[in-house]
C-alpha cells in the first residue's frame, strides 16, 4: 500500500496520469514544463514500484500484492492484478527505464515534445499492466493498448522509413494478438466461464487443442520476442524509431513476448510445449547462430544491435524450452540483463546520432580521441553485450549454456557460439567506430558527453556491473516461482481429461 | 373510456408523437421566414428528445405483442428506439453547419428525417410482415428523397437513382419471400408462422424458397455481399450528412428487422438460414475489408468497411442464443456510435464548396488540431477493434458467442479479416499523425459540434474501459424480447 492505495494499481495508473498531464501542456511553447512534469512522473513512477521489491516474499510462489475487483460481470472478467517472482522484476525494469528515456529525450526531441513524453509515460503504465494482469482479458487489453503509443512513437518521431516500420510493427503484432484472443475465448468456454489466467493453468485440454492453442500463442509471443522467422519487423522498427523508442523496444517490449511464454504457453499447454520443444529449440538456436552471423554483416549500428537483440533473445527462448531450473532462471536473468545492456547500447548510439546524425559505422572512426569518457562507457556496454564475465550478461548466458549441456551437448555447443559471434560483431563495430584516426570533420567536431548523458549511462553501468558481480538479489526473487512453474509444466494435462 | 384509449395507444406512443410532430413541423415550417428556420431545427431536436424520453420512460407492457399481433412493445424495441432517436439527434447536430453551407438545411430535410425515424421505429416494433414492410418502405422512401435532396449534384442524383432501383428490387424480393411464407403457413404474423413451422407444414420446399427470398431481401437492406453493390455508390454519391444518416440509425432498425424475422418468425428454420448467413458473413468480411484497402475516397472506404462490419454482425446471428443475438445488438450499437463519429469528422473538416472526403484531406490533422486528431484516432482504433476502445468489446462479444456455439474456425477466419481491416484504419491514423498537412486552414467548429464529437470520441474510450453496462442492457433486451427456443 502506498498512502492507502494498492501498489500495483499505482504503478500502472500513476505514469498514465502523468502522461495525460504532460499532454495537457499543449504545444511546444510549453516544452520545458512538459519535460519537468514527465521527469517527475517517471521518477515517481519508479519509486512507487520499489515496495514491490522490498515487500516481496521470496519464500512463496503464490501471487503477491493481489488486487481483485469485478470489472465486466457479464463475462466474469475481473480487474485482477498481482505479481510473482517472474513478473515483479520486469515491472521494476520497465519503470526504471522510463525516467532514463525522458532524460535521453531532454534536448534531442524538439517537435511535439509533450506528445512524445506523454506517449512514453502512458506506455510505461500500460506495460506494467501487462506484467501484472492475472485476468487474461485484462492482459489482452494492456497488451494491445501498448501498441498504440509505440505505433505513434515510431511513426511520428522515427527515421525516413518510419511509416513503413510503424505499420509493419503494428500489423505483425496484431496478427499474433488476434489469434491469441480466439484462444483465450476458447479457453474461457473450456474452463466453464472464467478468464483468470490461474484457472487456465488448471483446466484440462485435449492434445489436439493444446497444439492449436500453443501455435496461436506462439504467433502472439514469438512475434514480440521476436523469434526467427517472425523477427523481420524488429530491425526495421529499431532503425526507424527514435532513440527512446529503440530503448523501450529492446529493454521492455521484447521481454513482454518472452514473459507471455512463461505465463501462458508453458503452463496452459504443457503437453504441447513438450511435444514442440524440439522445434522451439531449433528456432532459438537458428536465432542465436544465424542472426549472430547476420549481425556481423551490418553496416548500420542500430541494425547491428537489433540483430544482436534477436540473437540474445534466442538464448532466452532456448532456456525456457530446456525445462530445467537452471535454464529457466538463466533465461530470466538474461532477459533482465539484456534490458540493461541493449538499452544502454541504444542510448550510446543515440549519443553519437544526436551529434553526427548518422548511424552508419563507416561515418565514424577515432571517436575515442574526441570523446574519451563516452568511449569508456561504450566499451563497458560492448563488453557486456559480448558476454564478458563480470558483466550482467555473463550470468544468464552461462546458466543457459550449463542447462543446455545437461540436455544435449550440441545444443550447448551451438548456443555457446554466441560468445564468439557476439564478441566478434560487437567489438568489431566498437573498433571501427571508436578507435583509429579521426576520419572526417564531423568526428573532429564531436564534444564529449555532458552531465545529463553521464548520469544516464553511469546508472546503467552500475546496474550492468552490479548484476554481473552479485546476481543473487535478482536470482533469489525468481527461484520459487520458477520451480513452481517447472513442476506445473512437468505434469500432463491430458490425463485429467480421461 | 378516455383512460382506456390512452392505455390502448400507449405502446405506440413514440410513433404517434413522431407522426404528430412531423406533420406539425411540416406546416409550421411553411409559415417561418428564412431567418426563422433555426426554430424548426430546435423544434426537431425537441421532438427527438421527446421521442427518446417516451421510449425510455414508458413502462414495458405486460403483453408486449399488441394490436392483433401487428406490433410489439418490449425491452428491445424501447432500447433501440431510444438509441435511434439519440443517433438522429447527434446526426443533426453534426450536419447542421455542413448542410447550411450547402443550402440544404431546409424544412423538408428535417421532416424527411423525422419520417425516416418514424419508419425505423415502426420496423423496430413490428411483429407482422405487413407492419415490417410498412416501416421499411417509410424509411426507404424518405431515404431516397434525402439522398436526392441535392438536386443540382449529378453524383447525388445518380446515387439516389441507384439506391431507389436496387432498393425497390430488394423490397420486391422481400415481398415475394413473404408471400411464399404466407402460402406455406397461412399467416403473416410472426408468432403464428413460427408455430405453424414448428407443427410441420406440408410443403417444406415452398417454405425454404420463401426463406431464401426473405434472406436475400434482408441481405440487400443490410448491404452484405453479394447484395452490396448499392452501398459504395450511395455512400459516395450522397451528401455526407445523408451518408452519415444512412450509415447510422437505420442499422439499428435493420438489426431489429433481421432479429424479428429470423429469430421470432423463422427460428424453426435456423439450420437452413444459418448456413446462408455463414456465406453472407464470410464473403462480406472478405470483400469489404479487401476492397476498402484500394479506396482513396473516405466515404467509399467507409462504405466497404460497413459491409465488413455488417458481415461481422451476422456472425452473432449464426451463433444464436442470448449470447449471439445480444452480442450482435451490442455490436450494432457500437458500430452506429463509431460511424457517427467518423462521418462527423469528415463533415467537420469540410467547408463550403469543399468536401473533406479524400484520404489526403486528413493529412497532418494532428498539427492542425491535436484534439480532433486524437478523437479520430480513438474512433479508428475502435473500428479496428483495438482495446482499450469499445470496438474491441464489440468484436470480443461476437467472437465469444461464435466460439461458444462451436464455430471456432469461423472465429479464426473473422479475426484474420479484421487484421486486414486494421490496415486501412491505421492508414488514417498514419495520415493524421505522420504526414504533414497540405493546408493550414483553420478548422472552424461550432461549440455544440465540438462537444458532440468530444463526447463521441471519449465515449468510445469510456465504454472501452467500462463496457459492462451497455453489454448488460443489450443482453437483457434480447433475453426479454426475442423468442428463444
Amino acid at each position: 500500500m502506498i498512502f492507502g492505495l494498492p501498489v500495483i494499481s499505482v504503478a500502472i495508473w500513476l505514469p498514465i496520469l502523468f502522461g495525460i498531464l504532460v499532454m495537457a501542456t499543449g504545444d511546444d511553447r510549453n516544452a520545458p514544463l512538459a519535460r519537468m512534469i514527465a521527469l517527475v512522473g517517471g521518477v515517481l513512477g519508479f519509486l512507487v514500484t520499489l515496495p514491490l521489491y522490498t515487500g516481496f516474499d521470496t519464500s512463496t510462489s503464490a501471487m503477491q500484492f493481489v488486487e481483485y475487483h469485478s470489472w465486466i460481470t457479464r463475462f466474469n472478467i475481473h480487474y485482477h492484478l498481482g505479481v510473482d517472482g517472474i513478473s515483479m522484476l520486469f515491472i521494476l525494469l520497465n519503470s526504471f527505464f522510463t525516467p532514463l528515456v525522458v532524460l535521453a529525450a531532454w534536448k534531442v526531441i524538439e517537435k511535439r515534445v509533450a506528445q512524445y513524453l506523454a506517449a512514453f509515460l502512458i506506455m510505461s503504465g500500460i506495460v506494467n499492466g501487462v506484467f501484472a494482469a492475472l485476468d487474461s482479458i485484462l492482459f489482452y487489453v494492456f497488451w494491445e493498448a501498448m501498441l498504440i503509443p509505440m505505433f505513434v512513437i515510431i511513426g511520428v518521431w522515427g527515421g525516413p522509413r518510419r511509416v513503413y516500420a510503424a505499420m509493419k510493427f503494428f500489423l505483425y503484432t496484431l496478427l499474433g494478438s488476434l489469434l491469441m484472443l480466439v484462444s483465450l475465448i476458447y479457453l474461457y468456454n473450456l474452463s466453464g466461464g472464467s478468464f483468470a489466467i490461474e484457472d487456465f493453468h488448471r483446466v484440462a485440454i485435449p492434445m489436439s487443442a493444446q497444439i492449436l492453442i500453443f501455435v496461436a500463442f506462439f504467433f502472439a509471443f514469438a512475434v514480440k520476442v521476436p523469434m526467427f522467422p517472425v523477427h523481420t519487423w524488429l530491425p526495421d522498427a529499431h532503425v526507424e524509431a527514435p532513440t527512446g523508442g529503440s530503448v523501450v523496444l529492446a529493454a521492455i517490449m521484447l521481454k513482454v513476448g518472452a514473459y507471455g511464454f512463461l505465463r501462458f504457453s508453458l503452463p496452459i499447454t504443457p503437453d504441447a510445449s513438450h511435444k514442440l520443444a524440439g522445434v522451439m529449440i531449433a528456432l532459438s538456436l537458428i536465432a542465436v547462430v544465424y542472426i549472430g552471423l547476420v549481425a556481423l554483416m551490418q553496416s548500420d549500428m542500430k541494425k547491428l544491435v537489433a540483430y544482436s537483440s534477436i540473437s540474445h533473445m534466442g538464448f532466452v527462448t532456448l532456456g525456457f524450452f530446456l525445462f530445467n531450473q537452471f535454464g529457466m532462471e538463466g533465461a530470466l536473468l538474461q532477459m533482465i540483463s539484456h534490458g540493461f545492456v541493449a538499452g544502454a547500447l541504444f542510448l550510446c548510439i543515440g549519443v553519437l546520432y544526436d551529434r553526427v546524425h548518422s548511424r552508419e559505422i563507416s561515418a565514424y572512426g577515432g571517436v575515442a580521441n574526441k570523446m574519451p569518457v563516452f568511449a569508456a562507457f561504450f566499451m563497458l556496454f560492448a563488453m557486456a553485450n559480448s558476454g564478458l564475465p563480470g558483466t550482467s550478461a555473463f550470468v544468464g548466458e552461462f546458466m543457459v549454456i550449463m542447462a543446455a549441456v545437461k540436455v544435449n551437448f550440441w545444443y550447448a555447443f551451438a548456443a555457446a557460439s554466441t560468445l564468439i559471434f557476439g564478441a566478434a560483431y560487437t567489438l568489431w563495430m566498437y573498433k571501427r567506430v571508436i578507435f583509429g584516426k579521426v576520419v572526417n570533420h564531423h568526428v573532429a567536431e564531436l564534444t564529449d558527453i555532458n552531465a545529463r548523458e553521464i548520469l544516464i549511462l553511469s546508472v546503467l553501468a552500475a546496474m550492468v556491473l552490479g548484476m554481473g558481480l552479485y546476481p543473487l538479489p535478482f536470482a533469489d526473487v525468481l527461484h520459487e516461482s520458477v520451480s513452481n512453474l517447472l513442476e506445473h509444466v512437468a505434469h500432463s494435462k491430458i490425463l485429467l481429461v480421461q | 373510456m378516455e383512460q382506456q384509449l390512452i392505455e390502448l395507444l400507449m405502446p405506440a406512443s413514440v410513433e404517434i408523437f413522431l407522426l404528430v410532430m412531423a406533420c406539425f413541423i411540416l406546416i409550421a415550417d411553411l409559415l417561418l421566414t428564412k431567418s426563422g428556420k433555426i426554430f424548426t431545427f430546435y423544434l426537431v431536436l425537441f421532438t427527438l428528445l421527446g421521442a427518446a424520453a417516451l421510449s425510455g420512460f414508458t413502462h414495458v407492457n405486460d403483453h408486449p405483442i399488441c394490436y392483433n399481433g401487428m406490433f410489439v412493445d418490449d425491452a428491445m424495441s424501447d432500447t433501440l428506439k431510444l438509441l435511434s432517436s439519440v443517433a438522429v439527434m447527434m446526426m443533426l447536430v453534426y450536419s447542421r453547419d455542413y448542410l447550411m453551407a450547402r443550402g440544404l438545411f431546409t424544412g423538408e430535410f428535417m421532416v424527411l428525417v423525422l419520417f425516416a425515424l418514424l419508419g425505423m421505429d415502426v420496423m423496430i416494433s413490428a411483429h407482422h410482415f405487413l407492419s415490417l414492410y410498412l416501416g421499411l418502405e417509410l424509411l426507404s422512401l424518405s431515404m431516397y428523397a434525402l439522398v436526392a435532396l441535392q438536386r443540382d449534384s449529378a453524383v447525388a442524383t445518380e446515387a439516389a437513382m441507384k439506391y431507389f432501383v436496387l432498393g425497390a428490387l430488394a423490397s420486391g424480393l422481400l415481398l415475394y419471400g413473404m408471400s411464399m411464407l404466407y402460402g406455406a403457413t397461412g399467416s403473416l404474423d410472426l408468432t403464428t408462422i413460427s408455430h405453424a413451422i414448428q407443427n410441420g407444414v406440408p410443403n417444406k420446399s415452398l417454405l425454404v424458397f420463401g426463406l431464401v427470398f426473405v434472406v436475400s431481401g434482408l441481405a440487400f437492406k443490410l448491404g452484405v455481399v453479394p447484395f452490396h453493390m448499392w452501398v459504395p455508390d450511395v455512400y459516395h454519391g450522397a451528401p455526407t450528412a445523408m451518408t452519415m444518416f444512412i450509415g447510422s440509425a437505420p442499422k439499428l432498425a435493420a438489426f431489429a428487422f433481421t432479429a424479428r424475422i429470423l429469430v421470432d418468425g423463422l427460428q424453426p428454420l435456423v439450420k437452413d438460414w444459418s448456413g446462408m448467413l455463414i456465406i453472407l458473413a464470410v464473403s462480406s468480411m472478405a470483400l469489404g475489408n479487401l476492397a476498402a484497402i484500394a479506396q482513396t475516397n473516405l466515404k467509399r472506404m467507409f462504405a466497404y468497411s460497413t459491409i465488413s462490419h455488417m458481415g461481422f454482425l451476422l456472425l452473432g446471428f449464426i451463433a444464436g442464443g442470448i449470447e449471439g443475438y445480444g452480442s450482435s445488438m451490442f455490436y450494432v450499437v457500437v458500430y452506429v456510435m463509431m460511424s457517427l463519429g467518423a462521418f462527423g469528422m469528415i463533415m467537420l473538416l469540410s467547408r463550403a464548396g469543399f468536401e473533406a472526403d479524400n484520404l489526403s484531406d486528413f493529412k497532418g490533422l494532428n498539427q492542425r488540431s491535436p484534439w480532433l486528431a486524437f478523437m479520430m484516432l480513438l474512433l479508428m482504433f475502435s473500428m479496428a477493434g483495438v482495446p482499450p476502445t469499445v470496438g474491441f468489446y464489440a468484436k470480443f462479444s461476437v467472437l465469444n458467442a461464435i466460439v461458444q456455439a462451436g464455430y471456432t474456425p469461423l472465429a479464426v477466419i473473422s479475426v484474420m479479416f479484421s487484421l486486414i481491416g486494421a490496415f486501412y484504419y491505421l492508414r488514417i491514423v498514419k495520415l493524421m499523425y505522420f504526414d504533414t498537412p497540405e493546408t493550414h486552414e483553420v478548422i472552424q467548429v461550432s461549440p455544440d459540434t465540438a462537444l458532440v464529437i468530444s463526447l463521441n470520441g471519449l465515449g468510445v474510450l469510456f465504454l472501452g474501459l467500462f463496457p459492462g453496462g451497455l453489454m448488460m442492457v443489450c443482453a437483457i433486451a434480447v433475453k426479454q424480447s426475442l423468442l428463444l427456443h
